[in-house]
């Protein structure tokens, strides 16, 4: 698209709030019962934070990479490029991130936990937590039905924030540049739902100053 | 015979809901039906077209939904009933070309609609494709008018535009820009090329179109579409919270609907006005204005004082 930099942010946002969550909840319902395995993937991610058994970073590792697939193929693609034409680039940025994070976590085996001591480590729990559980019921509650909820490895949202509060908690220093693209879309989606006048935008912008703070501090 | 009960059933249950909503809308409907809708000829070629027509960014971008793609058939099926036939889209606008497509052959109006589309795209090459493509959507045989999206790749992409109108491919040739963009150029290029047709934001708030596009357009004979009559909603949002002045009705206005969009129209250089909706009791609304007397010169002052003074 040239002349860019003509266009403003609504001029980009070509699909009315309605239409938006109509979406998820179309979506919601044709695959379900796939959200129970999500369901299941975050009780499994829990239960492996808590007790950080051997092998516990390439298993959250997989489990992640699927999901960002998952979404970007499920969601990005198949619905949402049908209304917004930008999101078969933002497929390829989830492509990215999966094959980012199957290549540290599982190949080189980079994301190991420690004990949650420090205070970015407290906040990645506290992030994760809110990405696996609260979130969906914020969701339900603010949205039109219950087919509208988002959850972790199913919708865009959930799945960026709980990669980050888990990349707080992990000992990734090195490698900073994997926050590159959830940072990224923190940024889009927050944008995106304050264009539509969503209840939540600023949920978005939160995670993403907490998690641009988490690898200032880290770096120092 | 249980079979036949439900049919029956099925059938009295149609024509009571038939019945219901006819008498529901009927003043809508009969409003919009009972007057002769306005129309402005477009100077290059006399063709009349009415002063109101149908936008789709956003509002028909709708996916594969059937629900809101059946809504958005309704509000067709309205719109055309009550005399609209000019419809406007783009590449651009998602899943709107498919949806106005759907619509179109459902209601089978794919002859009776002048279909007005975009070619955006940066790689001229590739312009010819995108419109084909665009015709398909639409599933109509050719394009009435196609313009230029936001001056993206201008130059070439009218160069290819001249050689298809001279084919017979399509019949009117135009530009468009929206919210003020680009005003200099699109100025330079309404001097120096031939174009029926170009299409701009302009509303009783922002008029600085007035000035120099305006006049141009009516100088050198060209057909001005206005886009984001109501600057996406906000404006009649707004203008919503107050009363409409007791003297709109001298201009036969009875809502907001019709009183922004009959100032827009009655400008002596605007063809036609495109505001967009996903609901049939706006589209009616809007078409309304296509209806009854238009405002004057003094009119229109007096229209301006009192939205600027709200």
């Amino acid at each position: 698209m040239s002349e860019w930099w003509t266009y403003q942010l609504a001029d980009l946002i070509l699909f009315t709030p309605k239409t938006y969550f109509r979406l998820i909840e179309i979506y919601n319902i044709s695959i379900w019962p796939i959200q129970l395995v999500a369901l299941l993937l975050s009780c499994i991610i829990a239960v492996l934070v808590w007790r950080r058994p051997i092998c516990s970073g390439k298993i959250i590792a997989s489990i992640l990479a699927l999901s960002w697939l998952w979404v970007a193929w499920a969601f990005h693609l198949q619905r949402f490029a049908d209304i917004h034409w930008v999101a078969t680039y933002y497929a390829v940025g989830f492509v990215i991130q999966a094959s980012l994070l199957i290549w540290i976590g599982v190949i080189r085996d980079r994301l190991t936990m420690n004990s949650v001591e420090s205070l970015v480590q407290k906040l990645g729990i506290s992030t994760l937590i809110f990405a696996l559980f609260i979130q969906p019921l914020l969701t339900l509650f603010f949205g039109e039905n219950r087919n509208q909820v988002e959850l972790f490895g199913i919708t865009p949202d959930p799945t960026v924030i709980a990669t980050i509060g888990l990349l707080m908690l992990i000992n990734v220093r090195k490698h900073w540049w994997i926050y590159i693209i959830p940072l990224s879309w923190c940024l889009i989606s927050g944008a995106t739902l304050w264009v539509l006048e969503s209840n939540y935008y600023f949920v978005m912008f939160v995670v993403g100053i907490l998690a641009s703070l988490a690898i200032i501090k880290k770096a120092h | 015979m249980k079979k036949l009960q439900n049919s029956g059933r099925r059938k009295f249950l149609g024509i009571l809901t038939f019945t219901a909503t006819t008498a529901v809308c009927w003043p809508l409907i009969g409003t919009a039906k009972s007057q002769a809708v306005t129309t402005k000829r477009i100077p290059s070629s006399g063709e009349k077209i009415p002063v109101v027509g149908l936008g789709s960014s956003r509002t028909f971008n709708v996916g594969n939904d059937p629900v809101a793609r059946q809504a958005c058939t309704e509000v067709m099926h309205n719109f055309f009933n009550a005399g609209g036939n000019f419809i406007d889209s783009s590449p651009m606008y998602g899943s709107s070309q498919d949806v106005i497509g759907y619509a179109l052959k459902k209601l089978n109006k794919t002859e009776q609609v002048f279909s007005a589309d975009k070619v955006w795209i940066s790689d001229h090459d590739e312009g010819r494709e995108q419109m084909e493509t665009s015709r398909q959507r639409w599933n109509i045989k050719r394009f009435d008018l196609m313009q230029v999206h936001n001056l993206v790749s201008w130059e070439e992409h009218l160069q290819t535009l001249y050689k298809m109108k001279q084919a017979g491919e399509i019949r009117y040739v135009g530009i468009t820009t929206s919210h003020g963009r680009r005003h200099r150029d699109f100025e330079k290029i309404m001097q120096r090329h031939s174009l029926d047709f170009i299409q701009l934001s302009y509303n009783i708030i922002d008029r600085e179109v007035e000035q120099r596009l305006l006049p141009l357009a009516n100088e050198r004979g060209i057909a001005v579409i206005v886009n984001r009559p109501f600057q996406r909603g906000d404006l009649i949002d707004w203008a919503k919270r107050h009363s409409l002045p007791s003297w709109a009705k001298e201009i036969d206005c009875t809502n907001w609907a019709q009183f922004l969009l009959k100032f827009i129209v009655s400008h002596p250089a605007v063809t036609c006005a495109i505001p967009a909706t996903t609901r049939v009791d706006h589209v009616l609304e809007n078409m309304s204005a296509a209806t009854g007397r238009l405002p004057d010169a003094m009119m229109r002052k007096r229209m301006i004082t009192y939205v600027e003074n709200l």
